[in-house]
């Protein structure tokens, strides 16, 4: 096989410049739009009274923004970029991986163009409309096309245990894609769902759990085992744990979903099934966490003076608690408690402000200083303040978030002698809103340190310029 | 539940799947060396 990337001699870094200058832009519009809702939610005169701005329809816009358009662009960003460090070899097509970054672009202005608008499909995560999926579905097969022509056509032997995750990530998506999104249209914009019932809850949950697992787990851990290393100077800690730690994960994360419908229409074994999963996957999580922070043994020190490795390991330590807390949320007795309350919330931010967040933070910190040609970013001291403001945002959020979850859960089942309930469900609303402002104050700093990033981000791509990088010659690597 | 018979077959074909690019890697040497291949990114890029 000849194919034109395997002459090339230099990298394909403009494609990783773009994704990763745009990873900061929507990762600062999607958290404004989380400060903007969250503040609703505290005070609902934020709504103003126009319906495009109602938390309706801005709460769909927060999560496609900040789970897609910033975390998506990570990790395309993340995924060229690794693939083609690790393989020796340009990018499969220069014209693909273009055609990717500006169809997900389009994927992502659309997105907020419809969703204020009030076109949903009702299905959460996946609420964009028909034509919009079919678009992603164009831009994910050349996305596939991209990554795997790259594998295949790449001059080391062996495949860096971050592409099986990358690739992992790219399949179960397009999979998740496809069965999830199955809807009949009726117009231009609106379309039905191909299940109903609890048949359409499961497929939802299905894919809202696998899109939890593959596209904000096993694409991130990609970024992990190649970014960690690389800004530590040390291997992994255990290569061989590595490979246990894909396989095990990859077999086992199917069937967790159920967990989403406990006490629901769902026949009681499917709920208990998607529990005894949910709980199986604590193994291979924590492997994986431990993995990873062990990479770090022997060189501690290096976190005392490294803003981005502290980054990258506080990541893996907010993945190693929410990995703990969502298994213990999944046992049914505890998820009574849990279930509906603002306690899910908390355990949902401290996955993707704390592990997805984080990781995606530091990986670009690595990454836009060597796009731009330049040692490090253009203030050291500004990824300092921006690691401590949002470390102390994510904090503020889930404390506040965990207290309110549960006082809401004993406020909802708590019952007098004589059967009736103690409180109304508007009393544990107003005892909720000190814990709303708190929230208000974490995703606040969280957006700062955000915005902090974006300046920075700015200042190093102004302050340096776009060089090819050369792939190294053969002989290095026979 | 109907959806299931969707839904475990898929899954089963999705093992079946990822067993086969399991065996794919065994089989070609992907995991010979093992502890040497962490090294090798930080090495040159």
């Amino acid at each position: 096989m000849n194919f034109a990337n395997m002459q090339a001699s230099v990298y394909n870094d403009k494609v990783v410049r773009q994704f990763a200058i745009m990873t900061v832009v929507w990762g600062v519009v999607g958290m404004l739009v989380g400060v903007i809702i969250a503040a609703q939610l505290t005070w609902p005169e934020l709504n103003l009274g126009i319906p495009w701005l109602s938390y309706g329809r801005l709460r769909p816009l927060h999560t496609n923004a900040v789970i897609f358009a910033f975390g998506g662009c990570g990790l395309f960003a993340a995924a060229y970029y690794v693939v083609q460090r690790t393989c020796h070899v340009r990018l499969f097509s220069d014209k693909l991986a273009a055609f990717t970054f500006w169809g997900w672009q389009l994927v992502i202005l659309l997105a907020a163009v419809s969703l204020p608008l009030g076109m949903t499909s009702g299905k959460e995560y996946a609420e964009l409309e028909w034509p919009i999926d079919i678009l992603i579905t164009l831009v994910w097969v050349a996305f596939a096309v991209v990554f795997f022509g790259t594998v295949g056509t790449r001059k080391v032997r062996h495949i860096y245990v971050a592409n099986w995750f990358f690739g992992a990530f790219i399949i179960a998506v397009a999979l998740l894609h496809l069965v999830n999104s199955a809807a009949l249209p009726v117009g231009a914009f609106k379309s039905y769902s191909a299940y109903a019932g609890v048949q359409d809850a499961m497929v939802q949950w299905w894919y809202g759990h696998n899109a939890v697992g593959f596209f904000l787990t096993a694409g991130f851990l990609g970024m992990m085992y190649y970014f960690i290393p690389k800004q530590a100077e040390r291997p992994v800690y255990s290569y061989r744990l590595s490979i246990v730690h894909f396989w095990a994960l990859i077999f086992t994360y199917m069937w967790a979903g159920p967990h989403h419908l406990h006490y629901t229409a769902l026949p009681d074994w499917t709920q208990s099934i998607g529990m005894i999963f949910s709980l199986i996957l604590l193994a291979p999580s924590w492997g994986g966490m431990i993995n990873g922070i062990m990479t770090l043994s022997g060189a501690w020190h290096k976190l005392r003076d490294d803003p981005i490795l502290r980054f990258l390991i506080v990541s893996l330590s907010f993945y190693g608690m929410s990995t703990f807390e969502g298994p213990m949320m999944s046992i049914k007795t505890v998820n009574a408690l849990s279930h509906y309350t603002d306690w899910t919330v908390g355990h949902v931010h401290s996955g993707a402000l704390g592990w997805v967040g984080l990781v995606t933070m530091g990986s670009m910190y690595y990454l836009i200083p060597r796009l731009f040609g330049r040692k490090q970013m253009y203030s050291v001291k500004a990824i300092e303040v921006h690691f401590w403001t949002a470390t102390i945002g994510i904090v503020i959020y889930i404390a506040a978030m965990w207290i309110a979850g549960v006082m809401q859960g004993l406020m909802w089942r708590a019952v007098n002698a004589d059967g009736t309930l103690t409180y109304t469900f508007v009393e544990s609303v107003k005892a909720t809103f000190p814990f709303y402002v708190l929230r208000l104050l974490g995703g606040l700093l969280y957006l700062g340190g955000m915005c902090l990033m974006l300046w920075n981000t700015v200042k190093t791509a102004t302050a340096g310029r776009s060089v090819d990088v050369q792939i190294p010659a053969a002989a290095a690597h026979a | 539940m109907d959806i299931l018979f969707l839904l475990i077959p898929l899954s089963v074909a999705l093992v079946f799947f990822i067993l086969c690019a399991l065996w794919w890697a065994v089989h070609r040497g992907q995991f010979e060396d093992i502890e040497a291949e962490g090294e090798r990114i930080l090495r040159n890029d």
